[in-house]
């Protein structure tokens, strides 16, 4: 049930993905800079929703960094996505310590979920499912919240500007819209998600881990996609949760290939593969579209032949 | 209203592909100025938009727009002045945002954005009104979104989006040049409403020099980044296609080569 708290980091890259139309790297560095945020605050003793109050702004930092890289100094979105990423496993190393941060015995923001009586109910307990339900309630609540707050601020007069620069730029500053700025605090939001997520999920997992943030946008794009694809995309809020679905799918999907015996250090590979198939499908269509006009048109031919 | 003095405009200056497209180009524009202007390819009528609109900045020169000097403002902040309407139906609206999303972010030109609802029912009320003297229906289709709707509908969109908030001055780059010659007609008598019944300044490029003579109450042709004929009032009126052609041979020396504009 990762994928709840996954959810979360995929909502963040649908932001820059699909809204703005960049992809952005900065979010491999970004998720672990929440987790090490959020470990390295609650290992030193402060109060865990601070710690992923914390992470979630070290995460907007990170937008704020690659948004300046981008749009300051006109640096490709790639590019400033890569360079902030590399500059994170730095920072990201500085902040944990260590490659590795154990927070095991450690309050965590689910910890209150725990005692409570309502996980310890014996039901849960003898479903095997009690030690999972704090970061279920977790997640759902996290996940609506922020489905809730992006729906609106989607809808303001600043979310709208976002949303026109990412479609058509050069509309949006015939429109006096700071298509600059709107990057820079889409990117903000974003990496702030991303953060916030790997802060729910280091705690989740009880661990921070300097690799943990390798691959995650492809697996962001991958829930994305997986979402758009099997949840629809019609209003705002039905793209909005597909994303959520999408990626409890995705982690669905991962657990059945693991299941089915596929080692785990071939999932990188796997969810590469997929994703690049899904973002090859538009293409493989208009190859086959040709493809199959014709054969229809030769049907067609043969008719007239026949008929005449 | 506008004042434009000796601006420069060069392209990829010290490269091979050094490209002067303005040239110590002057112009004034009284309020309520309707200007057509005409030119061969590459004369630099769309720099000389892009130029008042910000897109690019001049090498030299000054631009003034209503007394406020912009020649330094960003394109962004130019735009609580202008309307602007372009060659390319794409790129004046937002495609994947509703035809009410789209008015509403034009409604909102040179006003602060803030954390408001972007659109309010009022406005929508407003939008339906302004949308039906397009007579394109589409006031029913609100919600609907602008790629849906074809190039005419699109251009007419942005027409009424440029002159939503009254513009100081409403710059038009061949608006009507993508379009089949049917709804071209279409678009440019909307055009010609807005901006008389607005009484709107504008600047307004066309390849077609019925159109030029036809509109407007000043003609100006473009050459080598320079006015080269400017026309007005009575000498307007009277002006003929042959006129201008013979105007051009004797003014720069050459034919006007603008094949589209000759075949219009
Ligand atoms: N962004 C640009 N970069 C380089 N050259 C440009 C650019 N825009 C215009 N030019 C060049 O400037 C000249 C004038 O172009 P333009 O103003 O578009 O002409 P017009 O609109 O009159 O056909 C042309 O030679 C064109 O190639
Ligand atoms: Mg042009």
């Amino acid at each position: 049930m990762l994928g709840l708290l996954w959810a979360v980091m995929t909502i963040g890259v649908y932001i820059t993905y699909r809204i703005l139309g960049i992809a952005d790297l900065s979010v491999e560095g970004s998720i672990t800079t929440g987790a090490a945020i959020a470990a390295h605050c609650i290992y030193t003793g402060m109060n865990p929703y601070l710690a992923t109050f914390l992470a979630l702004l070290g995460g907007m930092a990170a937008g704020l960094i690659t948004g300046l890289l981008h749009t300051k100094l006109k640096i490709p979105a790639l590019l400033s996505g890569i360079l902030t990423m590399i500059a994170l496993y730095s920072i990201n190393l500085r902040i944990l310590g260590k490659s590795n941060l154990s927070l095991l015995r450690m309050d965590t923001v689910y910890t209150v979920f725990k005692e409570s009586s309502l996980v310890n109910n014996p039901l849960f307990v003898r479903l095997n499912i009690a030690h999972q339900l704090p970061a279920i309630i977790l997640g759902i609540i996290c996940v609506l919240a922020i489905v809730t707050i992006l729906y609106w601020f989607f809808g303001t007069e600043i979310g709208c500007s976002i949303r026109a620069t990412g479609d058509n730029p050069q509309m949006a500053r015939a429109q006096g819209i700071n298509t600059n700025n709107m990057i820079i605090l889409g990117l903000i939001i974003s990496n702030g998600l991303v953060a916030l997520s790997g802060a729910l999920i280091a705690q989740q997992q009880s661990f921070a881990d300097i690799q943990m943030g390798i691959g995650s946008i492809v697996i962001g794009l991958a829930s994305v996609i997986i979402g758009e694809v099997l949840f629809g995309r019609r209003s705002f809020y039905s793209r909005l949760m597909s994303l959520v679905f999408g990626a409890i799918t995705y982690r669905l999907i991962i657990a059945l290939v693991l299941k089915m015996g596929m080692p785990a250090n071939d999932l990188k590979l796997f969810t590469a593969i997929t994703v690049a198939a899904a973002l090859a499908l538009p293409t493989f269509r208009s190859y086959l579209r040709p493809l199959t006009k014709s054969m229809k048109g030769g049907a067609v031919d043969a008719v007239n032949k026949r008929n005449s | 209203m506008l004042s434009i003095r000796g601006i420069h405009k060069t392209f990829n200056p010290g490269t091979v592909n050094e490209k002067t497209a303005l040239n110590n180009l002057t112009l004034e524009l009284k309020q309520g100025d309707f200007v057509t202007v005409i030119g061969g390819n590459g004369s630099g009528k769309s720099t000389l938009l892009n130029c008042i609109a910000g897109v690019h900045t001049v090498d030299a020169g000054s631009i003034t727009i209503d007394g406020d000097e912009v020649t330094r403002i960003p394109e962004h902040k130019r735009a609580a002045m202008l309307g602007r309407v372009f060659q390319d139906p794409m790129v004046g609206t937002a495609a994947n945002m509703g035809i009410e999303e789209n008015l509403a972010l034009a409604y909102r030109r040179g006003k602060r954005r803030t954390l408001k609802w972007g659109i309010s029912n009022q406005e929508r009320q407003l939008y339906k009104e302004l949308l039906s003297q397009l007579d394109l229906g589409l006031e029913n289709r609100l919600s609907d979104k602008v790629g849906l709707l074809s190039g005419g509908q699109r251009q007419a969109l942005t027409l009424l989006m440029a002159t939503l908030k009254k513009p100081k001055l409403l710059l038009l780059d061949e608006h009507t040049a993508a379009l089949d010659p049917k709804t071209a007609v279409k678009v440019l008598e909307l055009t010609d409403k807005f901006i008389t019944e607005g009484n709107l300044t504008t600047l307004m490029v066309t390849h077609n020099m019925r159109d030029a003579i036809k509109y407007g109450n000043r003609l100006i042709m473009m050459y080598e980044g320079r006015i080269l004929l400017d026309i007005a009032e009575e000498a307007k009126q009277k002006l003929t296609v042959e006129d201008l052609l013979k105007r051009f041979g004797q003014a720069s020396g050459e034919e006007f080569a603008n094949d589209r504009a000759l075949l219009s």
